[in-house]
């Protein structure tokens, strides 16, 4: 985040009696702890000294192997050799930049973006471009114009970066039409794009898309996946597929990074997906994620204000919900944390200054209750806002909440507000 | 000798709090001091009553630690401590309280009006904001009344802005302050005992003095210390500085904000426990001053301990 005083408002979030919203977290509780302990012992007695040991910087065969199988589950074809094994997603974004960006350069990336994206940006000096989102993903018919007012001025960008599926905020997805359009155009302004998929497997409804890196077979699409959604973030295990010319230069600046990527938590995919039983432990994340979207789109629908909006993510881990714009959600969130919950203001997922009146709602590192609860408060405190505002231009409240078509369980917005204390 | 350090707490300037509490702990580990680092909370009492610290150094910033509260419960335990007294910090706390003070002082400060949430949501005041907006007159600012950092500062450059700027300021506190704007250049003085440090200048980099959020992100304010002031000028903003902490009934230290309008200085407000992290104001100053990180935690430590020199 580019504004310290952000930063340490989201400083504050991290203390234990806030409920936070704000984070990105995936459930690791429900990974069995004996399961756990079995592979760690048994890589300890059969290859203690290896796994404690350098690897390849590329990293191992049998990692590639399993990478493989979990592209391979979303329809992908790869081959182990364009594959690099990296310190979790977020050194696969690094690694990309470090590699195709120099100072100035364009970088395009939706609008909103993964906040994370962002300070990797701004670190290697690209100029973002920012294109607009709906509901069907990035605007790939803004995406055009940009490219053809690029061309005219002669500047050619880096690449373009995108989350397809189940977005990082936005929780959108990309419809299968512009996937086709986009793989079109890379190939046509012969024009790199990364694909950063962490949450492709974790769909709670409607049916799958093809990877942009399946429908372009790998010739302009660099791809970026992580163990961190479907394992285990703390493993810092993830990966990047590359051609060739571009890989070789990845590989050196990961040798510069941290010459390899742990030994250790290598070994521990590799037990783990031995025991063939990765695909149900994702089922089961997907079974409790789903129950916990459905909890926070119910609570929204109670608590959050007629005038605001959400979009209703088919998988992934967020609600990204847009308020009236006179509330700032910067300053909403100073005020959300006296009640003891956190969000992540939306200003973070942009270069620029849109999204000051968007939120980001994360649903699955927490329990039902805590979002029932969290909501109820943060519609609280949006409530106090309306209110106050409506009194200071004397403009009427809306009086029904969203989506509530039968007047009979209708509470009045303002009662939603008093009823919180 | 014993001392604890109290940072952190439920603030929202907790991560600025943190940072200069850790860089009060490693300071005073150096000047061979027995450090208590204590995360303020519901313990905090308790903790202290066991530890029986020599002094207690306040690094905490923003509502709980910079208001009164924490310093109130040292005073009941006779725990001496760094920075201004309990009644002194909520005095500092409060810009309209300290506005208040500061003009009775006869010392110059924008005009203002304080209002609490309770005014608009049962009072009708908003009917009241043309008379106040053509009294102040545009750009006006609105601030939050407590708090200490920029958060929720906003500028209105018309009365369409002004209803957005007040739901942001309210977001911090229950009162907020509209302020008639005041060009001119923003300075810094930091007291330390009863000298005033070398003035610090902070200067926008690309000249928008109205964007508030500029001066917290990184390269986009410079600051100049010493400030290049004539002389005259420079006594006037130091006197006002020495003025207003003495009005305020400060000590240890303190850190008063200032714009030195082209008629003369005038003093935006006080900020009884100013931050002490590697970028802050305080520290620069002293070092402008020839003063060590570790000389400047000894003298506020000094000076929590033989207070009443005058």
């Amino acid at each position: 985040m580019r504004s310290s005083a952000m930063r340490d408002l989201m400083a504050v979030t991290a203390r234990p009696e806030v409920i936070s919203l704000a984070g990105g977290l995936p459930d690791t509780s429900t990974f069995p702890p004996k399961s756990f302990a079995a592979q760690m012992t048994r890589i300890a007695q059969e290859s203690a000294a290896e796994a404690l040991q350098y690897g390849p910087t590329e990293g191992f065969e049998e990692t590639k192997d399993c990478i493989v199988e979990v592209m391979g589950a979303e329809g992908m074809l790869v081959d182990p050799h364009d594959i690099i094994v990296t310190t979790g997603g977020q050194q696969a974004i690094d690694l990309v930049c470090k590699t195709l960006v120099d100072p100035g350069d364009v970088v395009i990336c939706e609008a909103p973006t993964y906040p994370g994206a962002v300070p990797v940006f701004c670190s290697y000096q690209a100029e973002v471009i920012q294109v607009e989102c709906d509901g069907d993903g990035m605007r790939v018919d803004e995406l055009e114009k940009l490219l053809e007012r690029l061309r005219g001025e002669g500047r050619r960008p880096k690449f373009i970066y995108t989350v397809p599926s189940f977005q990082n905020p936005a929780g959108v997805t990309m419809s299968l039409q512009r996937r086709q359009r986009l793989v079109e155009l890379a190939r046509l302004h012969e024009l790199l794009v990364v694909e950063d998929n962490p949450y492709g497997l974790l769909r709670y409804g409607g049916e799958p898309l093809p990877p942009l890196y399946q429908l372009d077979g790998g010739d302009f699409v660099i791809y970026i996946g992580t163990f961190s959604k479907i394992l285990s973030p703390g493993i810092r295990l993830g990966w990047a597929v590359a051609p060739p010319p571009v890989m070789e230069k990845i590989v050196l600046g990961k040798q510069a990074a941290d010459l390899c990527t742990s030994t250790l938590t290598q070994y521990f995919v590799r037990e783990y997906f031995a025991e063939g039983r990765w695909r149900q432990y994702v089922e089961d994340l997907v079974e409790i994620y789903r129950g916990r979207r459905d909890t926070m789109l119910a609570a929204l629908r109670e608590h959050f204000p007629a005038a605001a909006s959400w979009t209703e993510p088919q998988g992934g881990l967020f609600i990204w919900a847009t308020l009236p714009e006179y509330i700032d959600t910067g300053d909403l969130l100073a005020k959300a944390l006296r009640a003891d919950v956190a969000f992540v203001p939306g200003q973070a997922a942009y270069i620029d200054e849109r999204g000051r009146n968007s939120m980001r709602l994360n649903f699955s590192g927490v329990s039902d209750a805590e979002i029932r609860e969290g909501i109820r408060r943060i519609g609280a405190v949006i409530a106090e806002q309306v209110e106050l505002y409506e009194a200071l231009t004397g403009e009427q409240a809306t009086p029904a909440r969203r989506g509530e078509a039968d007047g009979a369980d209708v509470l009045p917005f303002r009662k939603a507000g008093e009823a919180s204390g | 000798m014993k001392v604890a350090v109290l940072k952190g707490g439920r603030s929202l300037e907790r991560g600025v709090s943190l940072r200069s509490g850790a860089r009060v702990e490693d300071a005073l580990g150096r000047l061979g001091h027995e450090v208590v680092a204590l995360d303020v909370g519901g313990d905090l009492v308790k903790r202290l009553s066991a530890e029986r610290p020599d002094v207690a150094f306040v690094a905490m910033h923003g509502v709980g630690g910079e208001d009164g509260t924490a310093q109130e419960l040292l005073e009941i335990l006779g725990i001496p401590f760094t920075g201004p007294s309990a009644a002194a910090c909520a005095r500092c706390m409060d810009k309209g309280l300290a506005k208040n003070t500061i003009r009775e002082a006869g010392l110059p400060t924008p005009d203002w009006f304080a209002f609490s949430q309770a005014a608009f949501r049962e009072l009708g005041a908003a009917d009241a904001l043309d008379r106040l907006e053509q009294s102040l007159g545009f750009p006006l600012v609105v601030k939050p009344s407590r708090g200490g950092s920029s958060l929720g500062v906003k500028f209105a450059a018309g009365a369409a802005e002004v209803p957005q700027a007040l739901v942001s300021a309210f977001s911090y506190d229950d009162r907020v302050l509209l302020e008639r704007f005041v060009a001119g250049r923003e300075l810094a003085v930091s007291v330390l005992g009863d000298e005033a440090l070398p003035v610090v200048e902070a200067i926008p980099a690309q000249g928008d003095s109205y964007d508030f959020e500029a001066r917290y992100e990184i390269g986009r304010t410079r600051f100049v210390c010493p400030a290049e002031l004539d002389a005259s000028a420079g006594t006037a903003v130091t006197e006002a500085a020495l003025a207003t902490y003495r009005a305020l009934g400060c000590s240890g230290f303190a850190r008063i904000d200032l714009i030195l309008a082209a008629d003369g200085p005038q003093v935006l407000e006080a900020n009884a426990i100013p931050g002490l992290t590697d970028t802050s104001l305080l520290p620069q100053a002293a070092e402008a001053a020839g003063l060590t990180f570790e000389q400047l935690v000894g003298r506020i430590l000094d000076l929590a301990l033989k207070p009443a020199v005058a």
